[in-house]
């Protein structure tokens, strides 16, 4: 693009032309490499023997599982004192749980939705692995609601249905909006998941069957629905993913508001304010974009993906981490501001408790964690420092685990009366539980990893240069013709 | 069969100024483009996830107003028994939950899907459709549809191993 200057006749021309330059976009895929690369780099992940580390992995995580499953067993079977709640916190980590895995799964909606939305064509590598997070992360988060109420087995009262007490449910509590959001949640989430796979597995089948692996080949079949990369099937999939990924968005800002609603309509001080929807959203975009990278880097170096997540993903990713971390001390700032400003003293009372009082060391923890190491990310050379980047992300996570842990205790032990406050320490039975969530997580991810396409090939395909019908070289007319 | 999406592109505009219907391209990925060059309008899946929303949101709303007024009266702190309100928050959910199902039901339904058995599917050198190569596919019972001027537009367009398929 450039043009001519005008000037009068004897004045000096400033610029003859203007030639602005031409930055060049990053490159999504490293080396320029091809669609059939592409394919058989992703596809030979599910296709190739086991390997043994796969193993190695999956039986640690198996027994890792198995605390959770033994702890929630002996919970039902003796009662829900076992995890050591006492007057006055009787939510705790079960609920700090709760929160923390939900939080976790948002950043896999925000990838797969939100940057579709935003056109962020470097969401097309990672949004696959993500959603799966997601999902899993729901799985571990809904273990908690329904274990922590004790009797188990009435956790059927919360839905839509006819109880044995002949009554409804009350929609005015955010409990119950909490089932209807979580359950949209998963449930939109796997059906989102699904439906990106279907070409995906399309290819696999097509690739089982052309080596003569009929069991394989008919296995992925019968989730690729048949596909068979019909263009006319294609303009529907593209609007139905579009109208997916535009729902998507307004569900995760509102299921983790919802849950941010648990805390916000009560009376606590502490809990009771309104920034708690936005602050809660960020955070748990924060954490999850940190749990994304725990899982990514790992596969990335295993596999040798560093075509397919280049190092401006990597760099994407972590100003996310940057953005919401700050957005996360902004709210920290803003709480303590409103708690002085607002002259309850109760509220005041409330976060120089946090700071100073008997959790002053999950506070610190919290503030180091959330606020200060996000702040690394702005230097380049910490970004390209992938090691440093997979610390920071695993810091991330402990401190939005703390920062649940922070909200949840600290207003709980200490709130109105004096003579009502107490201290809370976890069980062992409870520490045990959480932990073998990681190990659920684990499991679920270890064969994802093993059976399914970790990326949306199709996706990826989509996003090269090659793929443009438009690109140089291939003497198509320029847009404008029809 | 076509290497690149340009040249299929400019092949999928040859067939439809032709006149042919019933046809269609195999690719192993959404062309930017290529609906317009194959004459096909934007796609009705929002209509089928607009009807879905509006019932997901008023089922929303008329479950929780027959549940918590008409049927059994709840009373929460005096507050009125039903008010949309308090009403909203599972009903935007159970919106997004019936678009959702709607979308994609809508969108199996306007594919034929799940349709397992199909000619394309049978032919072994399609597999390279989901992979890296581009077809286009042209049904027997579209009425322009001959054998010797199909394959000569075919040919005309730029496609190579051209084949009748079975079925």
């Amino acid at each position: 693009m450039s043009h001519a200057a005008e000037t009068a006749p004897d004045a000096p021309a400033i610029l003859a032309e203007v030639n602005p330059v031409a930055k060049p976009r990053a490159e999504l895929v490293g080396h320029g490499r091809g669609f059939s690369w592409i394919t058989e780099k992703i596809c030979g992940i599910a296709e190739e023997k086991t390997p043994v580390w796969w193993w190695y992995c999956f039986i640690s995580a198996c027994i890792v599982a198995s605390f959770t499953v033994a702890g929630l067993i002996y919970l039902v079977a003796t009662g829900v004192g076992v995890w050591g709640h006492r007057s006055p916190v009787f939510w705790a980590w079960d609920i700090v749980n709760f929160v923390f895995w939900i939080g976790i799964g948002h950043a896999g909606t925000l990838i797969s939705a939100i940057l579709c939305l935003l056109r962020q064509k470097w969401r097309t590598s990672i949004n696959r692995s993500a959603e799966a997070m997601t999902i899993f992360a729901v799985v571990c988060a809904g273990i908690f609601p329904v274990f922590h109420l004790g009797r188990v087995w009435y956790s059927w009262f919360l839905f839509p249905l006819p109880n044995s007490n002949y009554i409804w449910q009350n929609y005015r509590s955010p409990l119950e909006w909490d089932v209807f959001a979580v359950s949209t949640y998963g449930t939109v989430s796997v059906l989102f998941w699904y439906v990106g796979m279907i070409p995906d597995l399309a290819t696999m089948r097509d690739r089982f069957a052309s080596v003569g692996k009929n069991i394989r080949a008919r296995a992925y079949g019968i989730f690729a629905m048949g596909w068979r990369g019909s263009s006319r099937h294609w303009s529907n999939y593209e609007m139905a993913y579009l109208i997916l990924a535009g729902i998507s968005t307004p569900l995760v800002l509102s299921v983790h508001t919802i849950v941010s609603f648990d805390f916000a309509v009560s009376l606590i001080p502490g809990w009771h304010t309104t920034i708690f929807p936005p602050y809660f959203v960020a955070g748990a975009i924060f954490s999850g974009f940190g749990m994304v990278l725990t899982l990514i880097l790992p596969l990335r170096a295993v596999y040798h993906l560093e075509d397919l997540i280049t190092q401006y993903h990597i760099d994407c990713m972590c100003k996310i981490i940057l953005a919401t971390g700050t957005m996360v001390g902004y709210a920290y700032a803003m709480e303590f501001f409103i708690a002085w400003y607002g002259a309850n003293p109760n509220e005041g009372f409330a976060f120089i408790n946090r700071a100073f009082g008997p959790y002053w060391w999950a506070y610190f923890i919290m503030v180091s964690c959330n606020v200060i190491t996000p702040q690394f990310f702005w230097f380049g050379a910490v970004r390209r420092n992938t090691w440093l980047v997979f610390i920071l992300s695993l810091v991330v996570n402990v401190g939005m685990w703390f920062e649940r842990f922070v909200i949840i205790a600290t207003s709980l032990a200490r709130d109105f009366l004096p003579s009502s406050w107490g201290y809370y320490s976890p069980s062992i039975v409870e520490i045990f539980t959480f932990f073998g969530t990681f190990g659920v997580f684990s499991v679920l991810f270890l064969l994802f990893v093993r059976f399914l396409p970790i990326m949306a090939i199709a996706e990826l395909k989509a996003v090269t240069p090659q793929a443009d019908p438009h690109a140089a070289g291939d003497h198509h007319p320029a847009p404008g013709h029809g | 069969m076509f290497e690149t999406p340009g040249a299929l592109m400019r092949a999928a505009e040859q067939v439809r100024d032709a006149g042919y219907r019933k046809w269609d391209c195999i690719t192993p990925f959404p062309v930017h483009g290529l609906d317009k060059a194959m004459g096909v309008g934007r796609s009705r899946v929002p209509r089928i996830s607009l009807a879905g929303g509006i019932t997901g949101f008023c089922t929303g709303m008329s479950m929780i107003w027959f549940m918590d007024k008409f049927d059994y009266g709840l009373t929460v702190g005096g507050k009125p028994l039903f008010s949309p309100l308090f009403a909203f928050p599972v009903s935007y959910e159970l919106t997004i939950l019936f678009t959702a199902f709607a979308t994609i039901g809508g969108m199996f339904l306007l594919n034929g899907l799940p349709m397992h058995y199909h000619p394309v599917l049978n032919y072994e050198n399609i597999r390279r459709g989901t992979d890296d190569l581009f077809y286009i596919v042209i049904e027997r019972e579209d009425p322009r549809f001959s054998p010797e001027n199909t394959r000569a537009l075919l040919e005309r367009a730029g496609g190579r191993e051209i084949t009748e398929l079975e079925g």
